[in-house]
């Protein structure tokens, strides 16, 4: 089947998030979309997925134009897509998420039976192993991608878009997703493969267009170098490397011993981790998501009480200290959804600002606010940070990914600290803002803090760590070097635990 | 109480060292605490029975058929204490049994205290004046629990989907309201329908206003956003101010068309009314009350066997999954919302021509929403709402029952199917989840 695109716009008030859009995918064809976080690349696969109605321009099938308002029509025209969130219901099997929608029955009865079939049928044909009744919430993320890929073939779709599917998995089941992708191809599947990561697009693309600010900037080979991919994505020459001297390794600030952590749903998520993060050393904690990295943070912060297992911060016990105790200890936290917990949407930017401040002398005498304070602090990071709004009472939630999260740093860098925690300190930020951060990180790291960062991106992991601690099924499976290969560290994230965990141990 | 944790110092022997889920280390405090209560309160019980002498009756009414006989208590009373002794026993080592096994002996534990407590309170009546006897207490449970049952499975089908309904007291109150007042026109107006067929004739008007005020809450809560919550309060006033209105313009000398209705006769089960006991209770019943039996059935396979109650489920856990597979989320809600009316407005058609006749002043008292706790005791399951339901009847009842005796003080008898409630939902129901999505409105894109 081709797929064209042809001058689809999308606006919402003033704002353009796709501007003439012209696109074609070949049958049996591989064609990446690269382009950041927030250059319209979601937006457009909505369009052609029936969830958004295009303003203008025409979507083409086989040389028919067509029009779908809802999902329903985008998968009766043979159109599939994988969702960067899985559009799964937890609760349900894998059988009864693949048939919803297209539920056979017998006598008025849901026929559980045909559709663990045709599961087992479709998981042979295409080498996708699930087991069709279990519940999707007890299946590991990569399983429920396989899941929404199954049921994206279960209704015979012809072109295959992938939105972002790689941000899940650990490195081993990206080369799986990338062997499925390449069957499917090789019977006659068009795939629209969307991420931003360079090393992908260039593993597995046919074709790549790059998309920035809602445009179409180029289009270019899978031989085109990572630095050629990455200017067009972000429109100037970008440094792909962190600058940094050697850690200086300092003594050990923050402790942890024997954490664990029970999750709400009773699962015992954080087994028995113990690590220390040393003055003036950035520690990374790698992993895939939904490995007990979440819950550990929050374990450290106080946000969750450990089971079982204690913290201590130079020698003190923090174990029992609830979040405010424990910044008040001297440790800074950037939170990996930082619109959940990292800023209040509504409030201003100068408001975010002293979020976790307002109780100092500096800023409040007794109930009441010192305004001035408060606007002259605003005004000094702003301008520190680089933090690009309109003026200083604008809303958070109004500005960019990359705007926000300078906001949650500025805060947290304005206090002294003895340890800065950072989860996910670049998800869905821009490639400019990622630089500054990662240079801010690092710099607080040679005035002598104890920085732990927690990344599900290998790349930011290399860039940053100075000690690599891999966490897999809620342990940490070994503590590395960074000059340890991918490969290996790929392995650790699986599960596996290497002779290098022995050499560069947590002791 | 054990509670077991690595400290530092102690070296962890394996990986999957031995971590208590904290929630664990509670539920077990709570099951300790709950049965050393019914334990020390049934001693207490047994200890204060003088004269062990009581009598009971196997219908709910003397009659020619059933008449008061005398038992002992002694053997009942410290039966009762030897069973919570045994559950507290194995709640204090941790060996109480989880699932099934740990639901059933619980039910027995809350049987035990019922038995206790009742040989309590109707032994040492004094001599002479009136003596009180135990009674069936089915009966009175089932009276009670049908519209309750029913209103619970309009809350299940609405919240399954997504959709918060706090308004059954308000498809009670409206159902209940146009029951009678159909029933009243067809039995004095409309002689083409048989008598015999008037007061069905009424349920087909609590039908009619239970899916109205559901397409109120629908066309309020889907089509505007309401928050819903707010929405159903405001739905349960209007319906209160309505029925009161309306029954006030009706004129005293045309009561008997608009507000005299027929009720429905019972009707008799052969065989499986002759059960001692439980038959006559269960199984000679008005027609409302057989099909708020198969309402529980029906509402469960549909909720789980059929290709709509999956949609419908789906809906409520994770629209956007829904809408991606083409299914149309909103319209799926509609469907439930009102079915979910029917299943309301037939439990409010049971206060007026179900039971008692003409339409009265806030008839449903409240109901409405002991059938929504019932709803989420029950944990969004049909047979668990159902169950919960049944359990409030009984309290209920057994208030009811024990007003007639001396040593319980009234107040305190106010307040025990609350209290009842609290210690079933804090004791025994445990983690609850409701559909991920309930009361969330759903908005494309």
């Amino acid at each position: 089947m081709k797929l064209e695109i042809k001058g689809l716009t999308k606006r919402f008030g003033s704002f353009t998030a796709n501007d003439h859009i012209d696109l074609t995918v070949e049958p049996g064809e591989i064609h990446c979309l690269l382009g950041e976080n927030g250059a319209g690349k979601s937006t457009l696969m909505n369009m052609l997925y029936g969830l958004l109605e295009p303003t203008e321009g025409e979507i083409v099938v086989d040389g028919e134009p067509v029009t779908f308002t809802t999902p329903g029509e985008a998968i009766e025209a043979g159109i599939g897509m994988v969702h960067q969130h899985f559009m799964l219901v937890p609760v349900f099997t894998v059988a009864e998420n693949v048939m919803l929608g297209r539920e056979q029955t017998r006598r008025g009865v849901l026929d559980r039976k045909a559709a663990s079939r045709l599961v087992r049928d479709l998981s042979d044909r295409y080498g996708l192993k699930v087991d069709p009744d279990a519940l999707v919430e007890d299946l590991p993320v990569g399983v429920q991608q396989r899941v929404e890929i199954l049921k994206a073939l279960a209704n015979d779709a012809k072109v295959l878009i992938l939105d972002e599917p790689t941000a899940v998995l650990t490195p081993q089941e990206i080369d799986e997703l990338m062997a499925i992708m390449r069957g499917l191809k090789e019977q006659g599947t068009s795939i629209i493969f969307i991420t931003h990561k360079l090393r992908e697009v260039k593993a597995i693309g046919d074709r790549i267009s790059v998309i920035r600010r809602g445009k179409v900037v180029g289009t270019a080979q899978p031989s085109a170098s990572e630095a050629e991919l990455a200017e067009l994505m972000v429109g100037r020459s970008v440094q792909l490397t962190v600058d940094k001297a050697p850690a200086t390794g300092g003594a050990a600030v923050l402790e942890a011993r024997g954490i664990s952590v029970v999750d709400p749903r009773g699962h015992l998520v954080v087994k028995d981790v113990s690590f220390e993060a040393r003055a003036g050393e950035v520690l990374g904690i790698a992993g895939v998501q939904g490995n007990g990295q979440t819950e550990l943070i929050k374990s450290l912060l106080g946000l969750v009480r450990p089971d079982a297992g204690q913290v201590w911060i130079e020698g003190r016990d923090i174990s029992r200290h609830g979040p405010r105790e424990s910044l008040e200890e001297g440790i800074g936290y950037v939170p990996e959804d930082r619109s959940h917990d990292g800023f209040v949407g509504s409030f201003s930017v100068r408001e975010n600002l002293v979020l976790d401040l307002f109780r100092n002398e500096e800023f409040s005498r007794g109930p009441v606010l010192k305004r001035d304070a408060i606007e002259a602090n605003a005004r000094h990071r702003i301008e520190e940070f680089d933090i690009r709004t309109e003026t200083m009472e604008t809303p958070v939630a109004s500005l960019s990914g990359g705007n926000q999260q300078k906001v949650v740093v500025a805060r947290e860098f304005s206090r002294p600290l003895k340890v800065l925690i950072a989860s996910q300190p670049t998800r869905g930020v821009d490639v400019g803002s990622i630089e500054f951060i990662h240079k801010r990180i690092i710099a607080e790291r040679d005035r002598g803090t104890a920085v732990i960062i927690v990344s599900t991106e290998l790349d930011e992991i290399y860039a940053l760590s100075d000690r690599i601690a891999v966490m897999y099924d809620g342990r940490i499976v070994g503590t590395v070097d960074p000059s340890i290969p991918r490969e290996e560290i790929g392995l650790m994230m699986a599960g596996a635990t290497t002779p290098a965990a022995a050499n560069g141990g947590a002791a | 109480m054990t509670t077991t944790t690595t400290g530092p110092a102690a070296a962890s022997p394996s990986p999957e060292a031995p971590v208590r889920d904290r929630a664990d280390v509670r539920r077990q405090v709570r099951l300790v605490i709950t049965f050393g209560l019914v334990l020390a309160a049934l001693v207490v019980f047994a200890l204060l029975i003088e004269d062990p002498k009581f009598t009971y009756l196997l219908g709910e009414k003397r009659t020619a058929e059933f008449t008061p006989k005398d038992a002992n208590a002694t053997v009942i009373s410290w039966g009762a204490v030897v069973v919570a002794a045994i559950a507290l026993v194995l709640a204090v080592l941790d060996r109480f049994p989880r699932g099934w096994k740990g639901a059933l002996l619980g039910i027995l534990v809350g049987l035990a205290f019922y038995a206790g407590f009742l040989m309590w309170a109707y032994t040492d009546q004094g001599e002479g004046g009136f003596q009180a006897f135990i009674a069936n207490p089915i009966p009175g449970t089932i009276r009670i629990a049908t519209p309750l049952v029913l209103g619970a499975l309009a809350g299940c089908l609405c919240e399954r989907a997504g959709v918060i309904n706090i308004a059954i007291e308000a498809q009670f109150l409206s159902g209940a309201f146009f029951a009678s007042v159909f029933s009243s026109i067809a039995y004095s107006s409309l002689v083409f329908i048989p008598v015999a067929l008037c007061a069905v004739f009424g349920l087909l008007g609590g039908v009619l206003a239970g899916v109205l005020i559901a397409a109120m809450l629908g066309w309020f809560a889907l089509r505007y956003r309401v928050n819903q919550v707010v929405l159903g309060v405001v739905l349960v006033a209007f319906a209160t101010g309505l029925t009161s209105f309306l029954l006030g313009q009706i004129p005293s000398d045309h009561k008997e068309t608009l507000n005299d209705p027929q009720v429905l006769e019972k009707i008799e089960i052969p065989v499986l009314a002759d059960i001692p006991v439980v038959g006559d209770a269960l199984f000679n019943q008005t027609l409302l009350v057989y099909l708020m039996y198969a309402s529980v059935a029906l509402v469960t396979f549909l909720l789980f066997q059929t290709r709509w109650g999956l949609r419908v489920r789906a809906v409520g856990e994770h629209p956007k999954a829904a809408d991606t597979v083409g299914i149309q989320v909103n319209r799926v809600r509609w469907q439930a919302v009102l079915l979910g009316g029917v299943f309301a407005g037939l439990g409010g058609a049971y206060y007026t021509v179900g039971s008692t006749g003409a339409f009265d002043r806030e008839v449903s008292a409240g109901t409405g929403f002991i059938a929504l706790a019932a709803v989420i005791m029950g944990r969004w399951h049909p047979v668990g709402a159902t169950f919960a339901a049944v359990f409030f009847g009984f309290m209920w009842n057994l208030q009811n029952q024990l007003s007639f005796v001396q040593p319980v003080p009234g107040e305190l008898l106010g307040a025990a199917p609350y209290l009842a409630t609290i210690i079933a939902v804090a004791g025994f129901v445990g983690r609850v989840r409701p559909p991920a999505a309930d009361g969330e409105p759903y908005v494309k894109g």
